[in-house]
């Protein structure tokens, strides 16, 4: 043994080292900070916060207390049984004149008529030459003008108005409200309407990618067992329409599909149908194009998975007896199912979200969540409800990301 | 035997079935694939005011009506604007924070990396709408400044994801050769790094570029009728009535796209040979 007991000095080096490379490893990792930030603060502004702004908007509930604040005030500490005490009624008839004439009661009538259809005529019917002072009570001079004052029901509404967050349209993306009683229930059947969209939305998403896969399984296996030369000139098939715009595909669907459109005529040709039939504006519509734009992003995991397994894995089962087809089932097949996974959720995650294709493609009844998002934001202006259903089609896309992020990981995100 | 049918001359009646099955499926789903794309391609060269066949004559004439437009032109302007700001944009953000991902394992990082590819599976309307609601009281919509903003963040991903796959076969050593030989960091990464991840950055940039082009439903969202691009043209165009002017401007993109693969294609290869030298 040469080792001599160290002295005190030589100890001070080690420790001068791995301060020194603690030192190095901080900077270096401040320096990773400092690189990703730029876009880390860009999208945190720019993609981020929009997002957050309108799950915000999911539940923002300020029509009636920016218009009405004392009201709103006064809503809020009432106890909600039967009617509200007369000071509510005082400061509801002086800021309803106040609104009409300032011109501000439309916000709180649009968001009144999301509850009870006829209110916003019943808010101006009311607002209309309301005298300055009352005649008796308030209550017994705003119930003479309309009978609506009048019911407790009104008052509910109102209050539920009054509060700064509202869940109401976020329950209302479920097909639930909040009852007289403050429960939730299921709306009526006649406008229980969103969950079907949903349903519709996944059935869809599901059905395209089940399509896919079916079509792009075989593609890909024939594709990763020929040799490169061959399976790389294949493959600017598969990369063609990858790189093609979206709309010229959704474009040339409309052209094929259309009643007298190439496969209506092919169809005919052959005898297989005696009269153009409708295959677009439809569901066969809304598939066919959809699988189209989408197989591409099935066949790339699966090509490079598929690449990836030894033809030596499915030659030593047959040699040691397996059937070409028992081969294939246990020991080909299992190997593929990281590229099956990650190309079934990358499908079904872009299904889910898509609204350009069936906005052209598809009918009324052919129409995902993400039309009706659209829908609520640019025609009927009801914000608080597309920003509800993007909230929910949000958080479905969000889970289904957090999978795909667990099976597969994020970088391995593949785009050709 | 023929050679692409490849079995051995003991194969059973079965396996050649299915050797023969597997090639038509594989035929039908690549026809399936191509033949809409293609078939756009002659109508667009119609003489006639329908798309459908036979076509009745040849003519130009849908390319000068395109070509002609001011409202074709003024869109495919503003489309090519957005789309060099954006890849722009995303390519220096994205090649940044690649390489920042790449440097360090910092505490966050795959949370990070799950924020940054996140915009590739948000539903668009879902930007859309968030975009649409943030830009306004900004003054960012009705303009072509908003909707580069939110292409940039949209094309972001791409970028990061391939110059990061770019970055896994990049040799360390070779930045820190330089720095030995007394390169500043810049130098390093603009002599030594830079040029042996361009295939990645370009590339990345390549998808960024396509990802603004193509993109159509937060334009819905953000532009006006002065500032629409080109797919909210096409997209007024396939909705209201489709006519072969749409065709002719389907070929042009289709060509592009050609264009934009066969780069792709000749970077990838580059990209393979420089991987098989080291």
């Amino acid at each position: 043994m040469t080792a001599t007991i160290p002295s005190a000095r030589p100890q001070e080096r080690p420790r001068n080292l791995r301060a020194q490379l603690r030192r190095t490893e901080r900077r270096r990792k401040l320096e990773a900070v400092a690189l990703v930030a730029p876009l880390f603060v860009f999208l945190a502004v720019f993609f981020l916060a929009p997002i957050g702004l309108m799950l915000v908007r999911s539940v923002d509930n300020s029509e009636l207390p920016s218009v009405m604040p004392d009201t709103a005030a006064a809503l809020r500490q009432w106890d909600g049984d039967g009617l509200p005490p007369e000071a509510v009624f005082a400061s509801f008839a002086r800021e309803l004149a106040a609104g009409q004439r300032d011109r501000s009661l439309s916000g709180v009538a649009k968001r009144l008529t999301y509850e009870i259809p006829n209110m916003r005529s019943v808010l101006f019917a009311t607002a209309r030459g309301l005298p300055e002072a009352p005649d008796g009570t308030w209550r017994q001079t705003l119930a003479a003008r309309n009978p609506a004052w009048s019911e407790p029901a009104t008052w509910a509404v109102m209050r539920r108005a009054a509060a700064p967050v509202t869940p109401y349209y976020l329950l209302a993306a479920l097909d639930r409200e909040i009852d007289a009683s403050g429960s939730i229930v299921p709306v009526s059947a006649d406008r229980a309407i969103y969950l079907d969209i949903f349903a519709r939305t996944f059935w869809i998403a599901a059905v395209v990618t089940l399509w896919c896969l079916a079509l792009g399984y075989p593609l890909a296996y024939k594709l990763a067992s020929l040799p490169p030369r061959i399976s790389n000139l294949l493959m600017i098939l598969v990369l063609l329409p990858f790189w093609t715009s979206i709309l010229v595909r959704t474009g040339a669907w409309v052209v094929l599909l259309q009643r007298e459109g190439p496969i209506n005529e092919a169809l005919q040709w052959i005898g297989l149908i005696g009269e153009p039939i409708q295959l677009v504006y439809n569901r066969v519509g809304v598939y066919v194009a959809m699988v189209h734009i989408l197989l591409p992003f099935m066949v790339l995991p699966l090509y490079s998975v598929m690449r990836g397994i030894s033809p030596a894995y499915v030659r030593a089962a047959t040699s040691l007896g397996a059937t070409p087809f028992t081969a294939f089932r246990r020991v080909y097949l299992p190997q593929t199912i990281p590229g099956v996974g990650a190309g079934c959720l990358l499908v079904f995650i872009l299904g889910v979200g898509y609204y350009i294709t069936p906005a052209l493609v598809g009918g009324a009844g052919d129409q995902m969540v993400s039309y009706f998002v659209a829908f609520f934001t640019n025609q009927t202006i009801n914000w608080g409800m597309a920003a509800a259903l993007g909230s929910v089609l949000l958080v479905a896309t969000l889970l289904l990301y957090w999978v795909y992020a667990r099976l597969v990981g994020v970088d391995r995100m593949r785009m050709g | 035997m023929r050679p692409i049918l490849n079995l051995p001359p003991h194969a059973t009646a079965t396996q050649r079935a299915w050797h023969v099955g597997l090639w038509a499926i594989t035929a039908l789903v690549l026809g399936f694939l191509i033949l809409p794309i293609l078939v756009i391609v002659p109508l667009s060269f119609s003489s006639g005011s329908f798309l459908n066949f036979p076509l009745p004559g040849l003519s130009l004439r849908w390319y000068e009506e395109l070509l002609g437009s001011e409202r074709w032109l003024s869109s495919l302007r503003n489309s090519v604007v957005v789309a060099c700001a954006a890849t722009l944009l995303a390519t220096v953000l994205g090649t940044l924070a690649a390489l920042g991902l790449q440097r360090a394992r910092f505490p966050g990082r795959s949370l990070l990396l799950a924020l940054v590819i996140s915009p590739m599976v948000v539903p668009l309307v879902i930007v859309a709408v968030g975009v649409y609601f943030f830009y306004a009281p900004l003054g960012l919509t009705g303009g072509l400044v908003g909707l580069t903003l939110a292409h940039t963040a949209l094309a972001v991903p791409f970028v990061v994801i391939t110059v990061s796959a770019t970055l896994q076969g990049f040799d360390t050593n070779l930045s820190r050769a330089a720095a030995s030989l007394g390169a500043d960091p810049a130098t390093a990464f603009f002599r030594i790094t830079l040029p042996i991840i361009l295939p990645g950055v370009v590339s990345g940039a390549l998808f960024a570029f396509v990802t603004s082009f193509d993109e159509v439903v937060v334009a819905l969202f953000l532009t006006g009728p002065q500032d629409r691009t080109l797919p909210r043209q096409m997209f007024d165009g396939i909705r209201e009535n489709i006519s072969p002017v749409i065709a002719a401007a389907a070929t042009l993109l289709i060509v592009l796209s050609v264009l934009l693969m066969t780069v792709m294609e000749a970077l990838r290869r580059r990209g393979e040979r420089l991987r098989g030298i080291r």
